[in-house]
């Protein structure tokens, strides 16, 4: 018998429709699920809250006004701000912290109907390719409890590959949705940069952070991003005038004739052997559906690593001092001065990822150190960019690995965070770009973990991803399999 | 080119955050290996190339945007200090700024 926790978005979203089940019983089945986890992926719950959003769900079935979405359970990445539940970020500074207001995309799933099981861990202000950085403990993968799940949106991506919830938000700064979502055989998708308001998302590197939702296929993917994206002219100054739209339409269109650019830089020697594996089979079944595979250059994808931590820590120095004791998080017992407050309360709240970006990003944008670096960095970022649009003439969506390995052993770069740096390598590029970019799972590699495959569109070309991803889905199993024991 | 000890507890100052010694230490030694991958960002020549801020301006103009210059929210106080660490009658306390 299929349980609720088997069944996608789309196919809760119908059962609730169609009165099978009603929102409160499904609300009621997830919370326990949240309840009885033990991977670390929950933060918070509040299952007073939960019901009671189900509750009025079911009210508005009742009356035939559902959402699109209605009743149908999701987690937000707690990056987000949340009226019913605390708010952390991962960090200490923020413990026990409660928003007054829900960021807009909490808003906007709400009103599409959808219900709040919790809140789930990330990286601290979404700083970590590990879902290490959390003050509040590790994640552990749900395909061997011994590897961690990614991130920074590894709580998200965890919880989802378990059944935890159907769908989830998350954040994506430097790949912080694609790389989890390969590392545990989910779906996410990053939209075009200013798609989706950033309003009420802990800014971490504001010209980068991008939500987009994770789910199980490209099909919820596209459900919840159809309630997400459109203009918040009045909350978020860098949202795009872009309408919201309809990304379930174009799925299943037909791939005859659509160019697959592969660029060469992703298939070095930096690239895992299972991964390629993975990845190449993924490709032949995209050219068997009648895509052409394209190579591509994109000749600055190394040097993305260096201009991304200059610019995201850049970016992370200035928003995170107003973390200082004063208006929220948390306040140091003993100081002397106001100085002194600011940094004890700021030493006693971050952790030390946070602490190094902060460090970094305060010297590259110092006196003496701006032209050299900061803006240095910049300028190679609009030749990234510019890299993308000339690949662009020869394909419509690029290809190719999410990250070089699978996921690795928890506490295995723990002392050494440039190898999670370097590890970001394929999905820096299209972060700094602002293009759109997701993961959707391609198979299987060493130790039988997931492997994703990257599809990367031009500006405003996400309908065309999920469409990619949906076909791939159609054709293959991967996104069905479950880890043991789920 | 490396950092010393000294940078460290300048940007530490800069940056408000107090650091151990041993934290200081530990810092040193991993931003100078991160400044090892930044190394390859300086031989670029960007001469001529416009630093890039907003990712979409790569294909558009973007300018940003204001809106009208009229209230939009209620009073919110309690809510909004709910979560400061020290209040007192509606107005965050700090310590003793003037002697």
């Amino acid at each position: 018998m299929t349980t609720l926790h088997d069944l996608t978005v789309a196919e809760l979203a119908q059962g609730l429709k169609a009165k099978s089940f009603s929102a409160t019983e499904v609300a009621q089945h997830f919370v326990a699920r949240a309840q009885a986890d033990t991977s670390g992926s929950f933060l918070a719950v509040n299952p007073e809250a939960t019901l009671a959003q189900a509750k009025a769900s079911d009210a508005r079935i009742a009356t035939g006004q559902a959402g699109a979405l209605e009743g149908v359970p999701l987690g937000h990445k707690d990056i987000f701000v949340t009226k019913d539940f605390p708010t952390t970020a991962g960090s200490k500074m923020l413990e026990g912290y409660r928003s007054p207001f829900d960021a807009t995309l909490v808003r906007r799933l709400a009103e599409a109907g959808m219900v709040t099981v919790g809140k789930l861990s990330c990286d601290e202000f979404a700083m970590g390719s590990a879902n290490e950085n959390s003050a509040y403990g590790v994640v552990k993968n749900p395909w061997d409890t011994s590897r961690v799940p990614g991130g920074s949106s590894g709580g998200s991506a965890a919880a989802i590959a378990a059944r935890v919830v159907p769908a989830a938000t998350g954040t994506d700064t430097g790949g912080s949705i694609r790389q989890p979502a390969s590392f545990c055989g989910i779906t996410g998708i990053k939209p075009t940069y200013g798609r989706a308001s950033r309003y009420g998302m802990i800014a971490y590197a504001s010209s980068l952070d991008q939500g987009g939702p994770m789910a199980r296929t490209a099909e919820d993917c596209a459900l919840l991003l159809s309630a997400m994206c459109g203009p918040d002219p009045d909350r978020d100054s860098t949202s795009l005038d872009v309408p919201a739209e309809d990304f379930t339409a174009s799925l299943g269109a037909d791939l005859k004739g659509l160019r697959i650019g592969i660029p060469n830089e992703f298939f070095g020697e930096g690239l895992a052997a299972d991964v390629r594996a993975a990845v190449d089979s993924a490709l032949v079944e995209l050219a068997k559906q009648g895509a052409t595979l394209v190579p591509i250059s994109l000749p600055r994808t190394e040097l993305s690593i260096p201009v991304y931590y200059i610019i995201a820590p850049a970016e992370a120095s200035s928003n995170l001092s107003r973390f200082d004791g004063v208006k929220f998080g948390h306040r140091a017992k003993d100081y002397t001065d106001l100085e002194s407050m600011y940094k004890k309360s700021r030493a006693e709240g971050f952790g030390s990822e946070v602490k190094r970006r902060i460090m970094t990003g305060t010297y590259v944008l110092s006196h003496g150190y701006y032209d050299a670096y900061y803006l240095q960095a910049q300028k190679i970022r609009r030749m990234i960019a510019d890299d993308f649009q000339n690949a662009f003439k020869d394909c419509d969506v690029i290809a190719g690995p999410v990250a070089p390995s699978v996921a690795w052993k928890l506490g295995e770069n723990a002392n050494d965070p440039v190898a999670d740096y370097l590890a970001d390598i394929f999905t820096l590029p299209a972060s700094l770009a602002g293009l759109p970019g997701m993961s959707v799972p391609a198979g299987f590699g060493a130790h039988n973990m997931p492997v994703g495959l990257q599809l990367i569109g031009n500006y405003f070309k996400e309908a065309q991803l999920l469409n990619v991803a949906h076909r791939l889905q159609q054709a293959t199993d991967f996104h069905l399999q479950k880890p043991a024991g789920v | 080119m490396s950092l010393t000890s000294q940078d460290i507890d300048r940007i530490a100052n800069l940056a408000r955050l107090e650091l151990k010694p041993e934290e200081s230490e530990r810092m040193l030694a991993q931003i100078n290996g991160f400044f090892g991958i930044v190394e390859a960002m300086q031989a670029v020549d960007t001469s001529g190339v416009q630093p890039l801020a907003h990712p979409v301006a790569a294909i558009q103009d973007i300018a940003l945007r204001l809106r009208e210059d009229v209230v939009s929210e209620p009073n919110n106080r309690e809510a909004n200090q709910r979560s400061a660490p020290a209040v007192e009658r509606g107005l965050f306390l700090v310590p003793k700024v003037i002697e």
